[in-house]
């Protein structure tokens, strides 16, 4: 007689979400790298007008030499084919359609769901973003100071920068419980985080008081802070901070979406009935 | 019905088949109709369209705090092209991008017989099907953006420049256009809706920035494959007074030359595809 398998467990749980991401990437390679290469277009068009910029001053701009702006925006590219979550105007069709009738059937939290697909989901990304990147470096040869601690710790900080994003934009898909417009709203988070994240340049190149503000913000914890880890410009005591960082806030919006989703299901009436 | 009823014979005769002008006219008024019902997308799109166009000019700005010409362009004229940028790009989320999806989901659900069936021309349906009319606000955002660019130039712009800038602007979107379609089409097979519209959408992105700057593999693709450099950077270039006539005659040649392309492809397209729920 064979053994029942074992009961349920959440690490158990999320290993199967991931394979099932891990494998729905696989089967639409085709159509994921044509949605990397269409992401590959924004940070070679901020690699292009900064080294423009560099170049006409010199060779260096902000603390930036042209090969360190190459190798923070080779690294962007990573950074930003692994901090993709859950998109909150998805929210919207995912009420429309009637479809939080079976997630709120199941016993499970639907953040697991979605968190478990997106984790396995990254690993596919990932390897279609290594002969990217061997292109990229080819192409604009890029300067990096590796250090072992500066590649272990990047590991840690690109999880980080993983979890506050998820987390961040899960929070901001509750938004369409209450509203079908949400969409303006998502329009100003994401001109924010392109604005103080580090996205869309180095935040040393923006006005001293910008890179003041965006300390206390979400966003330079998911694209900025990872990057600068591996290109080995911070000490290990501001790394370790920007993970202290990183864990608190998503903590602290972990802390707040979980009293705004037991509203939010209270507000939701099914649709599709 | 000897003498033919009035409401439905239209007086005894049944009006002829509308010509394509009039069919195009008539589902592009249509479309509008049904999007202004929804008033309050109006505030939803000015709101997410000024945010947009107020990030582009923060990054202009940021780019000017640090260089007083970006590979010879000056700011004013820097802000010429992201003009032209909205304002083909409106063009583009208005009547194109609305039509690519539905054709997308419609080879998907295999629902295009409905439209290949009609008797009318396939490729002038699946174009006019939809048009997300609040959209117009970034075409009239970016028409004021080159207004006011063009009012901070040193160089003179008269009459013939907005004439000719017209001109390359129409010829721009018919291209983008025709690219557009026949990227879609010959995507029948191979790919899922989502990612193809976001390939070629980021690839539109590149356009925000005079193709001049990039490196010259981006900046052949953009002007051979995706023709951007047409559609956008000499646009910019004719109402600066920076451009050298011959690109704006063989803008007009590529958009000549998409349009027939494009018509190529969809009959290829279409002779080619087989329904996805057969």
């Amino acid at each position: 007689m064979t053994r029942p398998r074992a009961e349920f467990s959440l690490p158990r749980y999320y290993l199967a979400g991931a394979r099932i991401g891990f494998q729905r990437e696989v089967q639409y390679r085709a159509a994921a790298f044509a949605m990397l290469m269409g992401f590959l277009i924004e940070p070679i068009v901020y690699l292009a007008v900064w080294t423009s910029v560099s170049e006409a001053q010199g060779g260096s701009i902000g603390g930036y030499t042209t090969g360190a702006l190459a190798a923070y925006y080779i690294v962007w590219t990573l950074v930003r084919v692994f901090n993709l979550g859950f998109a909150p105007d998805a929210w919207e069709w995912r009420i429309r359609r009637g479809r939080m009738n079976d997630f709120l059937s199941q016993p499970l939290h639907p953040f697991h769901r979605d968190m478990s697909f997106f984790v396995g989901s990254k690993f596919v990304w990932v390897m279609l973003w290594i002969p990217v990147a061997g292109v990229l470096t080819l192409a604009f040869e890029p300067v990096i100071e590796w250090s072992l601690v500066n590649v272990l710790t990047f590991v840690v900080a690109i999880w980080g920068g993983f979890a506050v994003r998820f987390t961040m934009l899960y929070l901001m898909g509750m938004i369409n419980f209450w509203t079908t417009r949400g969409a303006a709203m998502f329009g100003i988070v994401i001109a924010g985080e392109l604005l103080l994240s580090g996205r869309l340049v180095p935040l040393q190149l923006m006005p001293e008081w910008v890179e003041g503000v965006a300390a206390w913000l979400p966003f330079k914890w998911t694209f900025q802070f990872p990057i600068e880890v591996f290109i080995g410009r911070l000490t290990v005591n501001e790394i370790f901070s920007g993970i202290g960082m990183q864990i608190a806030w998503t903590i602290g919006m972990g802390l707040v979406f979980l009293l705004v989703w037991r509203r939010a299901i209270r507000r939701y009436a099914a649709v599709g009935n | 019905m000897e003498a033919g009823h009035k409401a439905i014979c239209g007086g005894g005769k049944l009006s002829a088949p509308a010509g394509p002008a009039r069919l195009a006219g008539l589902h592009i008024k249509i479309g509008a109709l049904n999007e202004l019902q929804y008033r309050a997308n109006f505030w939803v799109q000015l709101l997410n369209s000024v945010i947009a166009l107020g990030t582009g000019l923060v990054a202009i700005a940021v780019v000017y705090v640090h260089t007083d010409s970006l590979q010879g362009w000056a700011q004013p004229e820097l802000l010429a092209v992201m003009g032209v940028h909205l304002i083909v790009g409106g063009f583009l989320r208005t009547f194109v991008n609305p039509n690519i999806w539905n054709l997308l989901s419609d080879v998907q659900e295999g629902t295009l017989d409905y439209t290949l069936t009609r008797p009318a021309d396939s490729q002038l349906l699946v174009s006019v099907r939809q048009v997300s009319i609040w959209n117009v606000i970034d075409m009239i955002l970016g028409l004021g953006v080159v207004g006011f660019a063009v009012s901070q130039m040193t160089a003179s712009v008269g009459w013939s420049h907005a004439a000719a800038f017209a001109v390359a602007v129409t010829c721009g979107a018919l291209t983008i256009y025709s690219i557009w379609l026949a990227a879609a089409t010959m995507a029948f097979k191979t790919i899922r809706i989502d990612n193809l519209l976001q390939l070629l959408n980021g690839m539109y992105e590149a356009g925000r920035w005079p193709v001049g700057i990039y490196p010259f593999w981006l900046r052949s693709s953009l002007t051979v494959i995706i023709p951007l450099a047409f559609a956008i950077t000499v646009p910019a270039e004719i109402i600066s007074d920076r451009v050298n006539w011959w690109w704006m005659l063989t803008g007009v040649g590529v958009a000549a030359l998409a349009l027939t392309g494009s018509r190529l492809v969809w009959n290829w397209g279409v002779k080619n595809y087989s329904g996805a729920s057969a």
